[in-house]
């Protein structure tokens, strides 16, 4: 037993030693089909682990049908829910193609992405541009006001970023989300900091490439009015980080974690391609005016890959309000979100650290043994959808991936390891 | 976040009037020592049949079952609820005892979000919040303990194990284990030890001096501290090893670690050895140590025939014998006492330390005293064998604490057969223990005494472990109980000798 402890331990230490060596730069957009093979065909990646239309919660098909109208597969709405109904639409996870997205996560042939590269490993990840907030297709929306913003990002904004981008010669994100964890933001719900930040340094470039003004200002005030832009930039970050860390025999470390809005499911190192899943909950928070938790629709999105690189509700110290949303916790208990979470996780991330909590690097590297160990499963800052398609986000607040990913991983994890 | 139901009025046993009353946190958490604290606050309160607050485990559930106590929500609470469950003479009662643990709970909560310190849940992060420490206490949940200990031997950490429900093969492996890292374990089931003055579990304010203990039980360890405190002797450290360290299956590993700690200890110059007696083969061991030893030794393993020792060694019948020769004093003679009954009746012994009526049995016996009891030291007789017998009850044996916290916690549970005790006409003297310090109840005596007000009652004989400087105050609460009409003895041992003299025909 003790033998195989040691291995183990060891191949930690190598999967976490990978997480925290990538160099993750921001350098380029570009459109989902050049870069992705398997999108030159009718298929919609979606977040979370695999799902078939039957399964889908509202909406999840909301964008299903918004996308195929986008891709002009499907003329109407109806139509394009006929094309699922039929089995005429084929789906596939974000995560099997280098990609992530927020939410419901469509991503297909036409939609320009964000690109990250790891330059300590040469990998690269994508994820869509974020839309803003309100009524969009991350959560469920489909309307025309929904797909003419994703016609502009397309046709306008992508353009416009990615010459910015080239002609920055990439952005570099592992400092600029180290000042934007000593600014407040922790990169799930709060990415005001550095969606700032990134602004800031793409303004010179973007006003030079600009083809007119006002094209450049459009692009500025939809970046500068939307707090969460960099969410997506963070969460491919984060697919970029933990790519390379897959396949290290022996190791218990978590390198995905994410959800469909039915299932929530993880991936570890060692085990690859494999999905552990579980029923997803219901997030815990607080809504907007009108709307209660029985709007809700439950927990969704790829994006929980920033709490699978130490960010999000890991690194709840950075961010003391994010703490509120739950039940009595106060922002001055913030930090203790943070040192639980350092009970199932390696290490810490000395590259990103949090000032509250004397420079503490935020815990990095989640171990499914330590999770079933402390009976502590990690948490998830995240926004919530209204459960029916095309309403959109109705509040935000957090939620517990649920153990019996983690039990289950476990136990694939023994077997795999020779334990009984 | 709360539910709440009423599962209808019954009568209970005396044809009273009953309403049962379960509320359910749910999502909660608390301390269980803090609830049992809880629970007792309004145990006794008028119009309360029967109260707890429990978390919703399943084998909780199952003790408040069989208290009568679970019915409506609390059956479908699980172990992340809060129980409060009341069962009095009527609804507006009920809901007043919950309404005040909710006041309690909440104001306890409030008091804590300003300054609560982050509690690791885990060895791991504990060690790291304290990578210096030495020692780890352990008490969960039996089947769970050894796991959590041997993460705390592989971090090099001496292990107290608190938790009880053992098993037996597994501790002797822990206790192996330590051993080959020389460490040790403390327990399973080890409710008392002092560590540098540092009391761990039930223990009491002593002086620190140059006696070491090694004890089998908890309460012995109390018992012997206090008497050399009341001697003026202090003790190096008291190092509690677990009920069945001596026996053949474990093989007093733990006891032999630590009398090869306190050689080691240049502040240890005598050392007090105090258990049941060990099986034959431990015995040895134990005696061979002994014999190996620089140390001057007492061993008291109550119930033990005579032992053969080595010059360095002398052998104690009780705990007072062994505190006092230790200590090096004689034994004064007692008064004899005044109240006399004349007719043959017997003495009946309420206890809540399991040592102390272990030790109350042997004075019976080396008396002359045929006693029964349903922990029965070597010579005296289970429960129910022959008429009119002296006993002495373990009210902390398994058959009491099913379902409640131990007497020295909640003294209540004597309460019942102490006032039958004072009906039974055949009982001419109640031999009673009341243990104080830390872990222990804030008034036992006034408990005690207040079941005393207006009854007529055999003579009282009884004793505090403690000392003056524990919370609850040795002389005040012998004040209390003397002011009662007990009679108050200096030891234990004292108190069964008293109680002898009271029934012996003049």
């Amino acid at each position: 037993m003790e033998e195989i402890g040691k291995v183990i331990d060891q191949a930690n230490e190598q999967a976490l030693g990978v997480l925290l060596s990538g160099e993750p730069v921001l350098v380029d957009v570009v459109l989902a089909a050049d870069v992705i093979d398997v999108l030159r065909e009718k298929i919609i990646l979606h977040a979370g682990p695999p799902i078939e239309w039957n399964k889908m919660c509202g909406p999840m098909r909301g964008a299903i049908c918004g996308i195929t109208v986008f891709e002009e597969w499907a003329s109407n709405l109806n139509e394009a829910a006929k094309l699922a109904c039929q089995g005429s639409l084929e789906f596939a996870p974000n995560h099997q193609f280098g990609c992530v997205g927020p939410m419901t996560g469509m991503t297909t042939a036409s939609q320009p992405l964000l690109v990250v590269e790891n330059q300590h490993y040469g990998n690269r990840a994508y994820c869509t541009i974020n839309e803003g907030l309100g009524k969009v297709m991350r959560f469920g929306g489909n309307d025309q006001t929904v797909l003419e913003r994703l016609n502009w990002i397309k046709n306008e904004l992508a353009p416009l970023l990615g010459q910015a981008l080239r002609r920055a010669g990439g952005i570099k994100l592992k400092p600029l989300i180290a000042r934007g964890l000593t600014m407040g933001d922790e990169m799930h719900q709060r990415n005001v900091a550095c969606s700032s930040l990134l602004l800031r340094e793409l303004a010179p470039h973007m006003a030079v490439v600009a083809p007119e003004t006002e094209t450049l200002a459009r692009a500025y005030s939809f970046i500068a009015s939307n707090d969460q832009f960099f969410l997506n930039v963070a969460m491919a970050a984060g697919k970029a980080l933990t790519d390379p860390a897959y396949g290290i025999k022996g190791s218990s470390m978590v390198t995905a974690m994410s959800r469909n809005g039915t299932d929530f499911g993880i991936r570890l190192s060692s085990t690859g391609d494999r999905w552990f899943t579980a029923p997803v909950e219901m997030p815990q928070g607080l809504y907007f005016p009108g709307y209660s938790e029985s709007d809700a629709n439950p927990d969704m999105g790829d994006s929980a890959i920033v709490e699978t690189i130490g960010l999000g509700g890991l690194a709840m110290g950075a961010a003391p309000a994010v703490a509120g949303f739950v039940g009595a916790g106060a922002a001055s208990q913030a930090g203790q979100y943070t040192k639980n979470m350092a009970e199932i996780t390696l290490g810490e991330n000395k590259s990103w650290t949090i000032p509250a909590m004397d420079y503490l690097g935020v815990p990095t590297g989640i171990d499914i043994r330590r999770v079933v160990e402390a009976n502590t499963s990690p948490t998830i800052n995240t926004g919530i959808a209204h459960k029916e398609p095309g309403i959109g986000q109705v509040g935000a607040g957090i939620a517990k991936a649920p153990m019996a990913c983690f039990q289950k991983a476990l136990r694939a994890f023994a077997e795999q390891m020779g334990v009984k | 976040m709360f539910s709440k139901s009423a599962s209808g009025i019954r009568r209970a046993n005396g044809g009273q009037m009953s309403v049962l009353v379960n509320l359910v946190k749910h999502n909660s958490y608390a301390d269980s020592v803090a609830l049992m604290r809880l629970s007792d606050k309004i145990s006794g309160s008028p119009g309360i049949q029967e109260a707890a607050i429990m978390i919703g485990t399943p084998s909780n559930k199952e003790i408040l079952a069989t208290a009568n106590l679970l019915g409506g929500d609390g059956e479908s609470a699980g172990p992340g609820d809060i129980i409060l469950a009341v069962r009095a003479v009527d609804k507006k009662t009920a809901d007043s005892v919950i309404a005040g643990w909710e006041s309690e709970l909440n104001k306890k909560s409030q008091g804590l979000s300003a300054t609560e310190m982050w509690r690791p849940k885990t060895i791991r992060g504990a060690f790291e919040q304290q990578s210096d420490a030495s020692m780890a206490i352990i008490s969960v949940p039996g089947p769970f303990a050894i796991a959590e200990a041997r993460k705390a031997l592989m971090r090099n950490l001496n292990v107290l194990i608190f938790s009880d429900n053992v098993a037996i093969e597994e501790e002797r492996a822990i206790k192996e284990e330590a051993k080959a890292r020389d460490l040790i374990v403390m327990g399973p089931d080890c409710g008392t030890a002092i560590i540098q003055g540092k009391m761990l579990g039930f223990a009491n304010t002593v002086p620190s001096g140059k006696i070491g203990i090694v004890g089998a039980s908890g309460t012995g360890i109390q018992e012997v501290s206090c008497l050399l405190a009341h001697m003026g002797h202090g003790i190096s450290h008291a190092i509690g090893v677990g009920g069945r360290d001596l026996t053949e299956q474990v093989g007093g590993i733990s006891t032999l670690s630590a009398i090869d700690l306190l050689e080691k200890d240049p502040r240890t110059d005598h050392i007090i050895i105090i258990s049941k007696p060990p099986s034959e083969r431990v015995c040895s061991k134990i005696l061979a140590k002994i014999e190996k030893s620089s140390k001057t030794f007492t061993v008291c393993f109550l119930g033990a025939p005579l032992l053969e020792l080595s010059s360095n060694a002398s052998q104690a019948t009780t705990l007072e014998l062994a505190a006092r020769q230790a200590a090096n004093q004689e034994i004064k003679p007692i008064n004899p006492v005044s109240k006399n009954t004349g007719a043959a009746k017997r003495i009946l012994g309420l206890y809540a330390g399991g040592t102390l009526a272990a030790e109350a049995q042997i004075i019976l016996i080396d008396h002359g005293f045929s006693v029964t009891s349903n922990a029965p030291v070597p010579g005296a007789l289970p429960i129910g064998s022959g008429n009119l017998q002296h006993t002495i009850i373990d009210l902390g044996a398994d058959e009491y604490t099913q379902g409640r916290p131990h007497p020295m916690i909640e003294p209540s549970v004597r309460s019942a057969p102490f006032l039958e005790a004072c009906d039974d006409p055949t009982v001419g003297a109640i031999l009673c223990d009341i243990v104080i310090g830390n872990g222990a109840h804030a008034n036992p005596a006034g408990l005690l005494i207040s079941l005393l007000s207006d009854l007529d009652h055999p003579p009282i004989f009884i004793s505090v472990t403690g000392t003056n400087q524990d919370p609850q105050g040795r002389d005040s609460q012998m004040k209390l109980l003397e002011s009662a009409g007990c009679t108050v003895a200096s030891s234990n041992a004292e108190a069964a000798r008293m109680a002898i003299s009271s029934i012996r025909p003049a």
